[in-house]
C-alpha cells in the first residue's frame, strides 16, 4: 500500500515536472528541473530496488549532465526563441508515438511476474549460482563484471568513443585554438 | 567566480570527501551498490566542481588535459588487458579464472576489481575531458548575465 501511494506520488510529480519542463523558456530553469526530473527518476529506481541504476542516473542525470547543459549555455544562448510555426503536426506525431508505445507495453508480461521472460531465462542462473562461482555479495556486480564482462568491455569501448568524438567536434586542442582565432581576425 | 567566498570554502572542504566517497564505491562495489562507472562519475564530479569555482587554470595545474586524455584510453586498455592476459594463460578472452587456476573465485575477485578499475578510470577521463571540452571555450556570456 504504502509503495503504491509512494509509486502513484513519484509518477505525478516525474509528470508535472516534464508539462513544466516544457512549458518554460528559460534555458536556466530548464535545466535545473531537467535535473528535479532525474533525481525523480532516481527515486523511482530506488522504489525499484535497483540501487545501481539509481545512482547512476543520480550521478549522471542530475550531477554531470546539468553541469554540461549549463557549459552549453554559456556558450550559446540563454533563452530559447518562441516558436512561430504551428506546432499540430508535432503534437499528432507525439500522441500517435505514445499511443503506440502504451500499445507495445499491454503485450509485456505483468510488473513483477514470475514468468516474464527475463526471469525464466538465465535470471536464474546467475542469483543461485553467483555466490559460488563469483563469491561476491554484489550480483551486480558479479552479471555485469564477469558474465556479462564482455558487454561491459563493449559499454566502456563505447563511452570511450563518445569522449573522443566529443573532444574531435568541440575541444579546442592546443595550437589549434589559436590558429583559428587568427583567421577570425 | 572568484568573488564568492562561501563557495570556494565549501568546494575546498567537499573536493577530497568527494573523491574518497568514488574510491569507497569504486572499491567497495562487490559488497554495495556501485561499481566502476557510478566512481568514475563521483570522482570526476570532485574535478568539475573544483573547475567550475576556481577556474580551468587551478583544474589543469592539478589534471592537465592531456593527462585525461590518456587516462580515457588507459581504463580501456586495462580492461581489454585482463582478458589478453586470461588468454594468455590459456584461459578464454575475460575469463578470469586464469588468475588464480587452484581457486576460481579469487581469480574472479581479482579480474572484477582491474575490470572495475578499468571501467573507472576511462569514465572518470572521459567525464573530465567532456567538462574540459565545453568549458575550455571561450564563453559568450558574462558571470551577471544568467
Amino acid at each position: 500500500m504504502a509503495e503504491t501511494i509512494i509509486n502513484v506520488v513519484l509518477f505525478s510529480m516525474l509528470v508535472l515536472t516534464a508539462l513544466a519542463l516544457v512549458r518554460m523558456e528559460r534555458l536556466f530553469t530548464i535545466v535545473m528541473l531537467a535535473g528535479v526530473f532525474s533525481l525523480l527518476a532516481a527515486m523511482l529506481f530506488v522504489t525499484l530496488d535497483a540501487v545501481d541504476v539509481a545512482f547512476t542516473e543520480a550521478a549522471v542525470g542530475a550531477g554531470v549532465s546539468t553541469v554540461l547543459y549549463l557549459g552549453t549555455i554559456a556558450l550559446t544562448a540563454r533563452g530559447c526563441k518562441p516558436s512561430v510555426r504551428p506546432s499540430t503536426v508535432p503534437l499528432l506525431v507525439c500522441i500517435i508515438t505514445g499511443a503506440v508505445l502504451i500499445w507495445g507495453t499491454l503485450d509485456m508480461p505483468n510488473f513483477g511476474d514470475a514468468e516474464a521472460p527475463a526471469e525464466v531465462h538465465v535470471a536464474q542462473y546467475y542469483l543461485t549460482e553467483s555466490v559460488k562461482e563469483i563469491d561476491v555479495p554484489n550480483v551486480v556486480t558479479s552479471i555485469l563484471a564477469s558474465y556479462r564482462g564482455f558487454d561491459t568491455l563493449g559499454e566502456v569501448a563505447v563511452i570511450f568513443a563518445a569522449g573522443v568524438g566529443v573532444l574531435l567536434i568541440i575541444s579546442r586542442m592546443p595550437g589549434q585554438g589559436r590558429r583559428k582565432d587568427k583567421e577570425d581576425s | 567566480m572568484r568573488h564568492h567566498l562561501i563557495l570556494r570554502v565549501i568546494t575546498k572542504i567537499l573536493v577530497g570527501p568527494i573523491i574518497l566517497y568514488g574510491l569507497y564505491v569504486q572499491f567497495h562495489g562487490d559488497f554495495s551498490p556501485g561499481g566502476g562507472f557510478q566512481a568514475g562519475v563521483i570522482i570526476a564530479v570532485a574535478f568539475t566542481l573544483y573547475g567550475i569555482v576556481f577556474g580551468l587554470r587551478a583544474v589543469y595545474a592539478v589534471l592537465p588535459p592531456w593527462v585525461v586524455h590518456r587516462l580515457m584510453a588507459l581504463g580501456l586498455l586495462i580492461y581489454a588487458g585482463v582478458g589478453i592476459l586470461n588468454m594468455l594463460s590459456g584461459y578464454e578472452f575475460l575469463n578470469y579464472g586464469a588468475f588464480a587456476p587452484n581457486h576460481p573465485s579469487h581469480g574472479q575477485h581479482l579480474g572484477i576489481l582491474w575490470v572495475e578499475t578499468g571501467v573507472g578510470i576511462t569514465v572518470t577521463g572521459v567525464m573530465i575531458a567532456v567538462f574540459y571540452a565545453f568549458a575550455g571555450r571561450p564563453p559568450r556570456m558574462g558571470d551577471d548575465d544568467w
